[in-house]
C-alpha cells in the first residue's frame, strides 16, 4: 500500500516539478491576490492584522481553487486518471495520494504568500501558534476541495461547478482559520483555542467523509 | 492457488456476459449484449463508429457502471470491478493512460510500482524489447510520436502479466512493422492461456489476430464469427461498413 501511495504522489511532484503548470499559476494568484488586498485596505493601526489575515486566506482559497482545476484537468489529459483507476489500488489510497500531493503544492505556495504577507503587511507570521492554524485551515480546504474536483472533474461545466461546491462548505474553515490567525497575531493566542478545534474538527470531519466516499466519487 | 485461480483453471469462461445494458440518458448506448470469452482465445469486437465497442470494454473494465445485465470475471460476479481483477486485466483505450512529462522508464516504473512488479526493471526490460521501445526509455512521453506512444501503452498493459487483455483499437498510429510485433505478443499472449479482446478498425490486422468475431451496430450483437470462413465473411461485410 505505502509503495504504491508513493507512486501516485512521486508521479505528481515529479510531473509538476517538470511542468510546473500548477505550482506557478497558483503562486502568481496568490501574490496577486495580496498584492491587491495590501493597496485596497487602510493598513496602519488595528485593521492591519485583521485585513492581513482576510487577504491571506481569499489568496490560498483562490490559489487552491486553481490548483485543484488544474491539477484534476491534467491528470485527465492523456487518460492517466483511468490508468489510476484501473490499476488495483484502494480507492482510499488513490484519495490520500491526491490530498497529499495538492498539500505539497499548496503548502509551497503559502509559504512564499507568507512571506510576501509579512513584508506587506508588516506583520509576525513565522510563530508557531500561526503555522498550526495554516496546517489546520489547510488541510480542511484541500480535503474538500481534492473530492470536489475528482467529483466535478468529468463534469461539462467543471469550472463553475468547483467552486459553487467547495465555497459553501469551506466556508467554516475560512472563518475559522481567519478567526484565530487574527487572535495569534494579536498575541491572543490562547483564545485561538475554540477555533482550532473548530478547525481541526472539520479537517477530521472532512477527511474522514472523503476517504468513505471517493470509491462512489469515482465511479461513473 | 488463491480462489481467482482456482476459478480460472476450470473449464469456466474468464469472461461472461450477459444482457449488459448501458444507457446514457434516453440512449442506448449498449443493448441487452451477451458473450463469453474463453482463456486461449481472440473476441475481436467489430462495429461502425457509435455502435457500442468503446462503451462495452469501458464496462467490463469498471470505467463505467451498467445500466443492467451482468460481468462475470473468473467465475464471480463483479460491481464494482475489485483489486484481484484489475490485476489481472491489461487495457489499451484510446487515451494512452501515460503521463507526458515523464520518461518512458519513468511512466513504466510508476505502473510497476502500481501493480506490485516485484521484478520492476527487468521485466521493463523484456516488454520494451517486445515492442521495440527499449532505445526510447529515457525519452520524454511527450516527445514520442503516435506510433511510438502507442507501443509504450501496449507495454504499460502488459508489464504485470495480465490474464486478459481489454484491447480499443491498440493498432491506433502503429506501422506494418509495429502492427506485426503487437500481432506477436498476442499470438504469445494466447499461448501462454491468456485472453484478449480488442476493437479495431483494421481488418486486416484483426483477422491475423482473432479467433472469434462479434459484430456489433446500435448497440446490439448482430453476427457472430467463430471460425476463419465466418471472420472472412464478417470482414467483406465490415469493410463496406466500417471506416478502415
Amino acid at each position: 500500500m505505502w509503495t504504491q501511495f508513493l507512486a501516485l504522489v512521486w508521479r505528481d511532484i515529479l510531473s509538476e516539478f517538470r511542468a510546473r503548470e500548477v505550482v506557478v499559476g497558483m503562486a502568481v494568484m496568490a501574490l496577486l491576490t495580496l498584492l491587491i488586498f495590501n493597496f485596497a485596505f487602510d493598513l496602519s493601526g488595528a485593521q492591519r492584522v485583521a485585513s492581513g489575515s482576510g487577504a491571506f486566506w481569499v489568496a490560498v482559497v483562490f490559489a487552491t481553487l486553481l490548483g485543484l482545476g488544474r491539477s484534476a484537468s491534467l491528470d485527465r489529459q492523456e487518460g492517466a486518471w483511468d490508468g489510476v483507476l484501473l490499476s488495483p489500488v484502494e480507492r482510499p489510497v488513490v484519495f490520500l495520494a491526491k490530498l497529499s500531493s495538492m498539500l505539497v503544492f499548496v503548502v509551497l505556495v503559502e509559504l512564499v504568500a507568507l512571506v510576501v504577507m509579512a513584508l506587506l503587511f508588516d506583520l509576525p507570521v513565522f510563530r508557531p501558534g500561526v503555522l498550526l492554524v495554516l496546517a489546520l485551515g489547510t488541510l480542511g480546504l484541500c480535503t474538500l476541495g481534492t473530492l470536489f474536483s475528482v467529483m466535478t472533474a468529468q463534469a461539462r461545466a467543471r469550472e463553475v461547478l468547483l467552486p459553487a461546491l467547495l465555497f459553501p462548505l469551506a466556508i467554516p474553515v475560512v472563518i475559522g482559520a481567519v478567526r484565530a490567525m487574527v487572535l495569534e497575531l494579536s498575541g491572543f493566542g490562547a483564545d485561538a483555542g475554540p477555533w482550532k478545534s473548530l478547525l481541526a474538527g472539520f479537517a477530521m470531519l472532512f477527511l474522514a467523509l472523503s476517504v468513505a466516499t471517493f470509491g462512489v466519487v469515482t465511479e461513473e | 492457488m488463491t480462489a481467482w485461480e482456482a476459478a480460472e483453471s476450470t473449464t469456466e469462461p474468464v469472461l461472461e456476459v450477459t444482457s449488459l445494458t448501458k444507457r446514457y440518458g434516453w440512449r442506448t448506448a449498449l443493448g441487452g449484449v451477451s458473450f463469453r470469452l474463453w482463456a486461449g482465445e481472440c473476441l475481436l469486437i467489430l462495429g461502425p463508429n457509435g455502435s457500442g465497442k468503446t462503451t462495452l470494454v469501458r464496462l467490463l473494465v469498471g470505467l463505467a457502471r451498467p445500466s443492467s445485465g451482468t460481468i462475470v470475471w473468473f467465475g464471480r460476479e463483479v460491481a464494482p470491478v475489485p483489486l484481484e481483477v484489475r490485476q489481472r486485466l491489461g487495457v489499451v483505450m484510446h487515451r494512452t493512460m501515460l503521463d507526458p512529462e515523464l520518461t518512458v522508464f519513468e511512466n513504466l516504473s510508476y505502473y510497476a510500482r502500481l501493480y506490485r512488479i516485484p521484478d520492476a526493471t527487468e521485466r521493463i526490460q523484456t516488454v520494451t524489447s517486445w515492442l521495440g521501445i527499449e532505445e526510447r526509455l529515457r525519452e520524454r512521453v511527450r516527445q514520442l510520436s503516435r506510433g511510438f506512444q502507442q507501443r509504450v501503452a501496449l507495454a504499460r498493459a502488459v508489464l504485470h502479466r495480465p490474464s486478459v487483455l481489454l484491447l480499443d483499437e491498440p493498432d491506433t498510429g502503429l506501422d506494418r512493422a509495429s502492427r506485426a510485433r503487437v500481432l506477436d505478443l498476442l499470438r504469445a499472449h494466447r499461448e501462454r492461456g491468456g485472453a484478449v479482446l480488442m476493437t479495431t478498425h483494421a481488418l486486416d490486422f484483426a483477422l491475423e489476430a482473432a479467433t472469434r468475431a462479434l459484430y456489433l451496430e446500435r448497440g446490439r450483437i448482430v453476427y457472430e464469427a467463430s471460425n476463419q470462413e465466418s471472420l472472412r465473411m464478417l470482414a467483406a461485410t465490415a469493410s463496406n461498413t466500417v471506416p478502415v
